[in-house]
């Protein structure tokens, strides 16, 4: 046959073997971030179980209650919702998601805006790093999980890494879309004004495309709760490690119970994000 | 000297510039170009130069290449060729330092479209070109404030943008152009997003406002009638080149090719024509020398009703008409001044010919336009509408 003149390309072979150089080569660094990173995650959630939940589900309630507009509706639904939650014994885990959810996001911002910028920027960028940001997407997020482990151990740090390559994409898409979006006459307003670079970028480009940035950061965060229960295949704590033993156990109430906190979780954080993506765009 | 010189200023848009500038040098078309080598030509080759304190107004219809050319002018489009003077030096060799510079300090624009930032306040959007420079917020804030009563919004400067209506908003763009007190402004189709009344208006108040400020304006328009209006001088453009540069009269009375002519046939003659260019010369009677029997037989060998009468020095005196004149004869009177009516209506030489129209309309007998009491001319009715209808019998 024809198709069988050329043997076998090594593909699998050749991504084992990269992984593995990758993780001895780099050892130091992963181990430095594993340690460092690991115990900042663990102090937080430490610092988020000291605050009393009361205080807390009010501290969230107040928030929604603001950013909403002055509706209570959020607010209602965030004190019912987060004391349900606290009343099936799913405290703990929910901070510890909230953590991986919130430091997986602020990671995809931190990195995410800047090569959003890039691409906005350079032509060239935008042709090299779509694609990557296709396959990123696209590719099963279990298999992330299998270099995570490799570079990280278990734990949080890979969960959060995961989720990192996982929910970064959408920021990074927006930022670019914003900026190639903001009208061309203002783009030519600040030129024509004598602006630098980044004056242009920080005065007309960025506030212009605040809109479309904070869909995109909004999206992000909702992929990096989505990848909670993922995660959980590879020992990050939280609600989503509770799905996941429950699977494993074929027991449908706890199951659906830590299923219920993490949609409670993810209609507070949407709807926060939203609520406040609308308010800067007025 | 002049404060803005251009020079043989090229745009091709398209990978190959060169190609197409080389086939610009042996004298193709445009047309040409584009289908030869898939470049388009933005602007073809334009030299002009802009006094100080003159509004230079570029003209064309859309696709004549009037925006890119406004817009190589500041550089905001690279030219592909040709060189820039701004008070001699020349723009198009300077570094990006250096044209920033220009950009601040020197050249202002104001856009059809505002282009005002939508998230910042009236008073923050006259800041901007300042706040680029880094000038203290408090002298800033003065400066735009300044620039914003200037225009008459000294009241708006906590509104956003979208709060104001059209010719507002136009005018904020005006005050912050004016606020980093450049001296020469760029002008993209300022007025042609607004409604007629409005852009009347604004039309009239940068008049007004260049009376007192003086800059250089180099203003973009579509509308020949603005173009009139505003232009100190007249830049035509077609396809990319400058076809006749010349003051509003020049481009009237002298258009340089049927393209210019046809462009002219529209216009609105009546705001543009005056006194001058469709007074003939008068028939005239010396008051000093003449009398009734002279006054007749000169008006029915001419056919007229009435003539004028001056003086040995040609100052106007009068009319008689063809009926008191007969009677004069009759009743044996030889002296002119019996029978001199002085209800004669005048125009000067520079009386535009709107206003004409209104005079000569109110009065059976032709005008009379005097420089210093001296009979100059006559305008009759047929003249005005010949001239209104567009083939004036300009210089008879």
């Amino acid at each position: 046959m024809m198709l069988d003149f050329i043997p076998e390309i090594p593909i699998s072979d050749w991504t084992t073997d990269f992984t593995k150089w990758v993780t001895d080569k780099f050892a130091f660094l992963f181990d430095f971030i594993k340690d460092n990173f690991g115990s900042l995650m663990e102090f937080l959630t430490a610092q988020l179980m000291v605050i009393p939940p009361i205080i807390f589900i009010l501290i969230i309630a107040v928030l929604a209650f603001f950013l909403s507009g002055k509706k209570f509706g959020l607010a209602a639904f965030s004190i019912v919702g987060l004391w349900l939650i606290y009343n099936q014994g799913l405290w703990e885990h929910l901070m510890n998601t909230l953590v991986l959810v919130l430091i997986a996001s602020a990671l995809s911002v931190i990195i995410g805006i800047p090569v959003g910028i890039l691409m906005a920027k350079s032509k060239i960028a935008e042709t090299i790093i779509t694609p990557i940001l296709d396959f990123m997407q696209t590719m099963p997020a279990f298999v992330y999980l299998i270099p995570a482990v490799a570079f990280f151990g278990i734990g949080m740090v890979p969960g959060v890494f995961a989720s990192l390559i996982f929910a970064s994409p959408p920021t990074v898409r927006f930022t670019n879309l914003g900026i190639r979006q903001v009208s061309k006459e203002l783009v030519e307003a600040s030129d024509a004004f004598g602006s630098t670079g980044a004056q242009k970028l920080f005065k007309v480009e960025l506030p212009m495309a605040k809109a479309t940035i904070s869909a995109g950061i909004n999206q992000t965060v909702m992929l990096a709760l989505s990848m909670v229960v993922t995660a959980s295949m590879i020992g990050a704590p939280g609600l989503g490690r509770e799905v996941l033993s429950a699977l494993q156990r074929a027991q449908v109430g706890p199951g659906f119970v830590a299923g219920i906190g993490i949609v409670i979780l993810a209609i507070i954080i949407d709807r926060l994000t939203q609520s406040s993506s609308k308010k800067e765009n007025m | 000297m002049p404060i803005i010189e251009v020079e043989n200023l090229t745009k091709v848009f398209g990978r190959h510039p060169k190609q197409a500038i080389e086939l610009l040098d042996q004298g193709k078309s445009k047309e040409e170009i584009l289908q030869e080598t898939g470049q388009t030509v933005g602007v073809n080759r334009a030299s002009f130069s802009v006094e100080e304190g003159e509004i230079f107004v570029i003209m064309g219809l859309s696709g004549s290449g009037k925006s890119t050319l406004v817009r190589l002018l500041n550089r905001i489009i690279e030219p592909t060729q040709g060189n820039i003077y701004v008070n001699g030096e020349n723009l198009s060799e300077m570094d990006k330092k250096a044209l920033r510079e220009v950009r601040r300090k020197k050249m202002s624009m104001v856009f059809q479209k505002f282009a005002l930032f939508p998230n910042r306040t009236i008073l923050e959007n006259a800041e901007f070109g300042l706040e680029i420079q880094k000038v203290p917020k408090e002298e800033r804030q003065e400066k735009a404030t300044k620039a914003l009563e200037l225009v008459g919004l000294g009241s708006y400067l906590e509104q956003k943008p979208e709060q104001l209506s059209g010719g507002m908003q136009q005018r904020v763009g005006l005050a912050r152009a004016l606020a980093n007190d450049p001296e020469v402004l760029l002008m993209d189709e300022a007025f042609s997003a607004l409604d007629p009344l409005i852009r009347k208006d604004m039309q009239d108040e940068l008049i007004d406002l260049q009376s007192t400020m003086q800059k250089t304006i180099i203003f973009i328009t579509h509308d020949l009638n603005e173009a009139l209006k505003m232009g100190d001088r007249i830049a035509l453009m077609r396809d990319g080149s400058i076809v006749q540069i010349g003051t509003p009269e020049e481009i009237l009375v002298n258009p340089a090719n049927d393209y210019v002519e046809k462009f002219v046939e529209d216009v609105d003659r009546s705001k543009v024509l005056t006194a001058e260019h469709i007074m003939k010369r008068p028939e005239t009677i010396n008051i000093e020398k003449h009398g009734p029997r002279v006054a007749l037989e000169r008006m029915s060998k001419e056919g007229i009703s009435s003539i004028l009468v001056v003086d040995s020095k040609r100052i106007l005196q009068g009319y008689v008409t063809a009926d008191d004149a007969s009677q004069a004869i009759k009743d044996d009177i030889k002296d002119l001044q019996e029978i001199l009516r002085t209800d004669i209506p005048k125009a000067m030489k520079d009386t535009p010919m709107n206003e004409i129209f209104d005079i000569i309309n109110g009065s059976p007998i032709p005008v009379a336009v005097v420089e210093n009491d001296r009979l100059v001319g006559i305008i009759v009715r047929g003249a005005v509408i010949a001239a209104l209808a567009g083939n004036s019998g300009v210089n008879e």
